[in-house]
Order: structure tokens, then C-alpha cells, then sequence
């Protein structure tokens, strides 16, 4: 017990003359929050991709493509196939009717706000039905398309995120103009990047016949899955492949996260230990000022144990305001902030919002007490073994 | 320079302290190197692109397909000397991951757009003679270990063949390279012929055009010439040059030079305090000395000049390690990283921003500390000793 109230006691002075050693003391508060609010930045951008990508997906809905294809773009189905997958068994039934969606996934050339130049928007045709097999999607402004007429209807982020898009402008692709008559919120998941039209007037349009690139289908249960693509299997006039829409969406999403993670953590890495020398460095010049009075503490029999604690007591402290400032600011800066990015496998965009996420700041503040840990090490081992009779004559 | 002895022995009075600075300075320049390289890696294509090549692709969306019989009618138009064809074929080897550009096109005419790439004529010549040959770029075959006369399964997504596969069979006839270190040659090409013959739906479309303008031609009006030429068609096409084809496209990932340019910031923000604390504590520490310094008669501005020396001696100690020891790993990294992420290069642009970026961290690290140290007062300076 008394040595951790000799230990709190000196640690306690220490910090009652740090405004005496302010500017050093600043510099590597500042250098650990820079570390925290890059980390969480750089990092938040692939956790906001990952939620948006991912809350689109339900282990409720089924998603069916053309064996091989790595998404819906690259995807295609004939309509007898879609027949066969819509009278499956596992498929949920409202009454007789299969509750499936029968979707075109093609790309438009629409001009960013951001940069004013082409970027690869996502225009999908759908039935009706797409509202029954995806879960919290609803119009929130405006109507629904009508059948057979070139209306649109456009997610809310891409409408943020590309020019043109309000409700009742009129946007040409080609020589065909459309309406947007509408546009639907889906939880800010990757749907809201989406314009949506009449399947029938996007395979006229793209003169794709009857065919289709994806079928969803509403399971009766998530283990349905497996009765399903078992009975496909055995169907020799289809070879498709069946996941949940949550898998698919997570494979979707898994090469920019890790592309960003790649590139996040050993550039967190190497910050840190920038950060980490300056927090040495004025750990080492706090040690140097204190000298007389680390050895006044040592004649009067506190013991260096208790020096070497209150002195790392000290960069973890700093070390730890700096994290804090860090994620806060990160979190004030970053959080919710909109950008939008060309996702390889789908080869369109996708809109989504950094998350500065309570276990990036978790994280982040690990990183930031590691520095404060190491960086107050060595100097307060310098401290320790002050020889003491050699430091009081510089009286 | 005559007082460098001087210099060098204030710097080093404090060892940790400098060192410690000193390494700071080298990370701060070290990550300079690497993010430029990253940031290279996605807008230095513009680099390569050729002013007088031009890419045709279709109005709508590049993703579109364009009639192959276009191919005539563009090679007709006043002001193309040549054109050829590409199309994305979208395939993986062996497993998903294993994922790069595999491109159908014409042996010949492809080479003959790009000089840049090397290729031994007897390969090329092979490659014409067979339908099922291909050729891999350099980086691709050392990262995969194929030689030629490999055979190349490669799995398509998108183009099933007539038969249902979507197993696809080459021979590598021939590894072209690039003598450009920008360049990346992590691709295949095989031939449009069997390719379209092959394969199930499809037939007679190409993914885009790319075309060489005559020499004195105006490219943006051959440009223009081709799109009025399929104006109202089934199939508009919309012609710009390769560096602003190659522009649009980066901007689709979105502003990573911004990112970039934030994270330096945050950075060099931090390193500009850590070495401009060191500098003032040091002459805080010096005090007297400089006193005496200025009583032997050297003037105001040469303890200005001793102290800002030191300040731009210690950034560029830091910054020239953290220059060059990036610039040794981006080298190092770059041909592991082709098929990750081509063009991971350190262009010359950034090693020159890099230097500029020593000479005012070093300035703005010291100068308050100079001044201080020119205005220094011998009479109060020494009473203070």
C-alpha cells in the first residue's frame, strides 16, 4: 500500500510541474493523436464500406447466379431457368405465389458531384417483387415507377452522390430519356447506390429479350438454402449457384476492405513509431529537467521502483490524452462522412459513410498505450538508476 | 559552409535527442515515399497514355459491347492511321483470387499500338499461328512461374463457352515486358478469333476501340469525326483521348490523392512540432554560448545561419534515410505488388516535392529558434549564465 501512495504521490507532482515542461509534453500528445485520428480515419472507410455491403444482405433471402459468375454483372439467366428456381422447394410462398425478384444489373455512365466526371452507376431492373425480398426498403420520396414507362427510381445516396438525379428531372443515357419519379431509402445499404426501373423496359432498352442476371428468392427459413441449391444441382437444365444474400454481399465487399486494411495497419504501424520517438524524446528531456528533483525524491529514501512507475505513469497518461483527442476528433471529422468508390467485383459504384466505430477507438487507444507504455520505459529506467549523489551536486 | 564543424557539434551535444529527431524526420519521409507510390499506383496512368492514341467506347457505359463491324468503318475515317480492338474478358487462374486482366484482341495490330512493349518477333509470329495461343506480360509469368510452352487453364466468369464450359485452354506462346518502370505488364492477351468463336453469346461484339491518329492530325477532331459517324446508331460511341479516358477512370475510385494529401498532412503537421521543439529547446540550453559566440564577433546573422543550418541539417539527414530507404523498398515491393497493385512507383515528381518539403520543414522547424537566438541580447544573455 505504500508503495503505490509513494508512486501516486510523486506521479501526482510530476504532473502538477508539467505546465512547466508544456511544449515538449505537447509534441507527443500531439504525435499519438495524429497516429489515432489516421488510424481511425484510414480504417473507418473500410468499416463503413463493409456495413453498407453487408446490411444489404439477409440469410432470409437467397440469391441465385449462373455458375462461375463473381456477381450479378457478369451474371445471366434464361426465364425457363428463372421458372425452375421460382417452383424450387425452400422458396417461401405468399399463398401460391413464389415471393422471388428477377433482376438486370447493367451500369450508366452519371456524373460524381464530387469530381463532375463519368462514374459507373448501378441501374438495375426489377418486378415489384424486389421490395417483398429485400427487407426495409420503401420509397421516401415521390412514387413508384409505373410499369412499361421509362421511370426511374433512385436510391438515396446515389441521389446525394451523383449529379442529376432529383425527383422529376428528366437524365438521358443514350437516346433514351428517363423520368425519375421517385426515391427509396434501404438503410443506407448498398441498394441506396442503385436507380431502379421496370425490368421489362431495361431488357427492351438493353435489348436483353427475357433473360435476367439474378434471381432472389425469399427462403422459407435459412436452411432452406441447402434444399435448394441441393434440388438445383440434380436439375440438368440449369447450372446455377445459390448463396445468401448476406454471403454474397460479404464476398462483394471483401477485396477493397482488404485492400484498405493492407494499407491501413502498416501505415498505422509506421506512424506509431514515429509517434513513438517523439514521445521519447520528451519523456527524455522531462527526465533531464527533473533531474535534481527525481534525486531530492531519492535522498529523502522514496525508492527508484516508485521513480521509474510515476515516470511511465506520466507518457501513458499523455500518451492516452493524445488517443483521445485523436478518436475524438475523428469521430467529429470523419463519421458519416459520404464518398463513393468503384468496387471491383460489380465494377460500379458504391456510396457509403466512413464509421468511426467504438472498436476502431478501442483500438486506437491500445495503439495509443502501447506508445505511451514503451515510450516512458527507457527514459524512466534513466531515472531510476540517477546517481543520485551525482545529480544533487549540480546544485 | 565554414562553420559546418560548428554545426555538426551543436547538433550533436544532445545524442537522444538528435537521434531520436532524426529518425522522426526519416519516418515522416518514409511514409511520404510509400503513400506517394500508392498514390501513383492509381493516377499515374495518365502518365503512360499516349496523346496521339484515342479509346472508343460505348456512349452508355464502357461496359457495353461495340459492334465488331465498327472496326472499318473507324480505320475509314480521316486521320486514323490504325485501330485495334479489346475486349474484358474477366477470367481467374486456378482460384478466384487469382485475378487479373485477360484481354481477346488481334496479335499483330495490338503491338503495333503500343512500341512501349517488347516482345521477341519469333513469339509474336507464334503466337499468330495459333489459335489457341497466348501471351503473358512479364510480371504476371514471374509471379505465376509460367514459361513458355505452359499450358493455361483459365476459369471465365462472364463468357461460358458454347458448350457450357467456362474452362479455357491456351498455350503461352510469348512474355512481352516493358522497359518502363511505370509500366505494368500484369495481363494476358489470346486471340478475338477463338475467343468469339468460342464462346456462347456474344458474337460479333468487341468492349472498346483503340485507335492511333495520323501524324498532324487533330485528335479531338477525329474524336469527334467517330462519334458523329455512330451518332443515332444502335450503338453510340463516346471517343476521348487515352490520358482523359485514363483520368476518368482513376477519378472513379474517388479522391485518393485527397486521402493522400490529408494523411501527409496530419504527418508532417506532427513532425514539424517534434523538430521544431527539439530546435528551441536546444538553443534555450544554449544560451550563454551563443552569448559568447556573439562577443567574439560573429554577427547577428551568422548565429542566425548556425542555428537554422543545424534545423535544416537534421531534416535532411531524416528526410534523405527516409527518401531513399523508401525509395529502396517501392523498388523492391513493386514486382510483388504487379498484379495487387500496378504501378506501385516512385515517380521523380515526388522525390523532387519530397526535397522541397525537407528544405521548408527544416526552415520552419528552426527559424523561430534562429531568430531568437539573432535577436539574443550579449548583456542579458551572459547575466542570465
Amino acid at each position: 500500500m505504500r508503495v503505490i501512495r509513494q508512486i501516486l504521490a510523486v506521479t501526482w507532482l510530476n504532473l502538477r510541474n508539467l505546465p512547466q515542461r508544456m511544449a515538449s509534453s505537447a509534441v507527443a500528445v500531439v504525435g499519438v493523436a495524429a497516429v489515432v485520428l489516421v488510424f481511425s480515419a484510414v480504417l473507418s472507410m473500410a468499416k463503413g464500406f463493409e456495413r453498407t455491403m453487408v446490411s444489404a444482405g439477409s440469410e432470409d433471402t437467397a440469391i441465385v447466379l449462373r455458375r462461375g459468375a463473381t456477381s450479378e454483372l457478369n451474371s445471366g439467366l434464361s426465364n425457363e431457368q428463372m421458372l425452375i428456381v421460382s417452383n424450387a422447394p425452400g422458396v417461401m410462398k405468399d399463398g401460391d405465389a413464389p415471393i422471388i425478384s428477377a433482376e438486370l444489373y447493367v451500369v450508366v455512365d452519371v456524373k460524381k458531384k464530387s469530381s463532375n466526371t463519368d462514374a459507373n452507376v448501378p441501374f438495375r431492373g426489377v418486378q415489384a417483387s424486389a421490395f417483398d425480398v429485400r427487407k426495409g426498403v420503401k420509397i421516401s420520396e415521390g412514387r413508384m415507377f409505373e410499369p412499361g414507362k421509362n421511370e426511374i427510381i433512385v436510391g438515396l445516396s446515389a441521389q446525394r452522390e451523383f449529379v442529376g438525379l432529383d425527383v422529376d428531372s428528366t437524365i438521358k443515357f443514350g437516346q433514351t430519356e428517363w423520368t425519375v419519379v421517385g426515391s427509396f431509402d434501404a438503410d443506407g445499404s448498398v441498394s441506396e447506390s442503385e436507380l431502379w426501373t421496370d425490368i421489362v423496359v431495361l431488357q427492351g432498352a438493353y435489348r436483353r429479350g427475357n433473360s435476367y442476371q439474378s434471381v432472389r428468392v425469399r427462403l422459407e427459413s435459412p436452411a432452406s438454402l441447402k434444399v435448394l441449391q441441393d434440388t438445383l444441382d440434380l436439375d440438368p437444365r440449369i447450372d446455377v449457384e445459390v448463396q445468401n444474400e448476406r454471403d454474397y454481399y460479404a464476398g462483394q465487399a471483401e477485396g477493397l476492405t482488404r485492400f484498405i486494411r493492407i494499407v491501413g495497419y502498416p501505415l498505422t504501424v509506421l506512424m506509431a513509431v514515429g509517434a513513438l520517438f517523439g514521445a521519447l524524446n520528451s519523456m527524455y528531456s522531462s527526465v533531464s529537467v527533473r533531474g535534481k528533483e527525481i534525486a531530492t525524491l531519492r535522498a529523502l529514501g522514496f525508492g527508484p521502483g516508485t521513480v521509474l512507475l510515476s515516470t511511465m505513469a506520466e507518457s501513458t497518461l499523455l500518451a492516452l490524452v493524445g488517443g483521445l483527442i485523436g478518436g475524438v476528433l475523428a469521430f467529429l471529422v470523419f463519421n458519416g462522412f459520404q464518398v463513393s468508390t468503384l468496387n471491383g467485383p460489380s465494377f460500379s459504384q458504391v456510396v457509403f459513410n466512413f464509421a468511426v466505430t467504438g472498436d476502431l477507438l478501442i483500438q486506437g487507444l491500445q495503439a495509443a498505450l502501447v506508445i505511451g507504455i514503451v515510450g516512458g520505459f527507457f527514459p524512466a529506467m534513466r531515472a531510476a538508476r540517477l546517481p543520485v549523489a551525482a545529480a544533487l551536486r549540480e546544485l | 559552409m565554414k562553420y559546418f564543424y560548428l554545426v555538426w557539434k551543436n547538433a550533436w551535444r544532445k545524442k537522444i535527442r538528435t537521434t531520436l529527431t532524426i529518425l522522426s524526420v526519416f519516418i515522416a519521409f518514409l511514409l511520404f515515399s510509400l503513400l506517394s507510390a500508392i498514390n501513383y499506383a492509381f493516377t499515374g496512368g495518365v502518365d503512360l497514355a499516349d496523346a496521339e492514341r484515342l479509346v472508343v467506347i460505348e456512349k452508355i457505359s464502357l461496359i457495353n459491347p461495340l459492334p465488331i463491324s465498327y472496326m472499318d468503318r473507324i480505320a475509314a475515317i480521316e486521320g486514323v492511321q490504325e485501330v485495334m480492338h479489346l475486349s474484358w474478358f474477366g477470367g481467374y487462374y486456378q482460384e478466384p483470387r487469382n485475378q487479373f486482366p485477360q484481354f481477346p484482341t488481334d496479335p499483330y495490330p495490338y503491338f503495333a499500338m503500343y512500341p512501349e512493349l517488347d516482345i521477341p518477333a519469333e513469339q509474336l509470329e507464334a503466337w499468330s499461328k495459333n489459335r489457341t495461343g497466348a501471351v503473358v506480360g512479364k510480371d504476371l509469368a514471374d509471379q505465376y512461374g509460367w514459361k513458355l510452352g505452359d499450358r493455361l487453364p483459365i476459369i471465365a466468369t462472364i463468357w461460358t463457352k458454347a458448350d457450357g464450359s467456362t474452362n479455357w485452354e491456351f498455350d503461352i506462346e510469348g512474355i512481352f515486358s516493358t522497359s518502363d518502370p511505370r509500366g505494368s505488364t500484369a495481363y494476358m492477351l489470346f486471340r478475338y478469333d477463338y475467343f468469339d468463336e468460342a464462346r456462347a453469346f456474344g458474337q460479333g461484339t468487341v468492349g472498346w476501340y483503340t485507335l492511333r491518329v495520323r501524324n498532324g492530325a487533330d485528335p479531338i477532331q477525329v474524336a469527334k469525326a467517330i462519334d458523329l459517324q455512330f451518332a443515332n446508331s444502335a450503338a453510340e460511341t463516346k471517343t476521348s483521348t487515352e490520358a482523359a479516358f485514363a483520368q476518368s477512370f482513376t477519378k472513379q475510385f474517388g479522391n485518393i490523392a485527397l486521402i493522400v494529401t490529408l494523411v501527409l498532412g496530419a504527418v508532417f503537421f506532427t513532425l514539424l512540432l517534434v523538430s521544431g521543439n527539439t530546435m528551441s529547446q536546444s538553443v534555450r540550453e544554449r544560451i550563454p554560448e551563443l552569448a559568447v559566440l556573439k562577443t567574439l564577433g560573429f554577427t547577428d546573422r551568422s548565429v542566425l545561419g548556425i542555428v537554422l543550418s543545424e534545423s535544416m541539417l537534421i531534416t535532411f539527414i531524416g528526410g534523405a534515410l527516409g527518401l531513399g530507404i523508401g525509395w529502396l523498398i517501392i523498388k523492391g515491393l513493386a514486382s510483388q505488388l504487379a498484379a495487387f497493385l500496378p504501378g506501385f512507383y516512385l515517380p521523380a515528381s515526388a522525390l523532387i516535392t519530397g526535397v522541397v518539403l525537407m528544405i521548408i520543414a527544416g526552415v520552419l522547424a528552426g527559424i523561430f529558434p534562429a531568430a531568437k537566438a539573432m535577436r539574443l541580447s550579449i548583456v542579458d544573455a551572459l547575466s542570465r549564465a
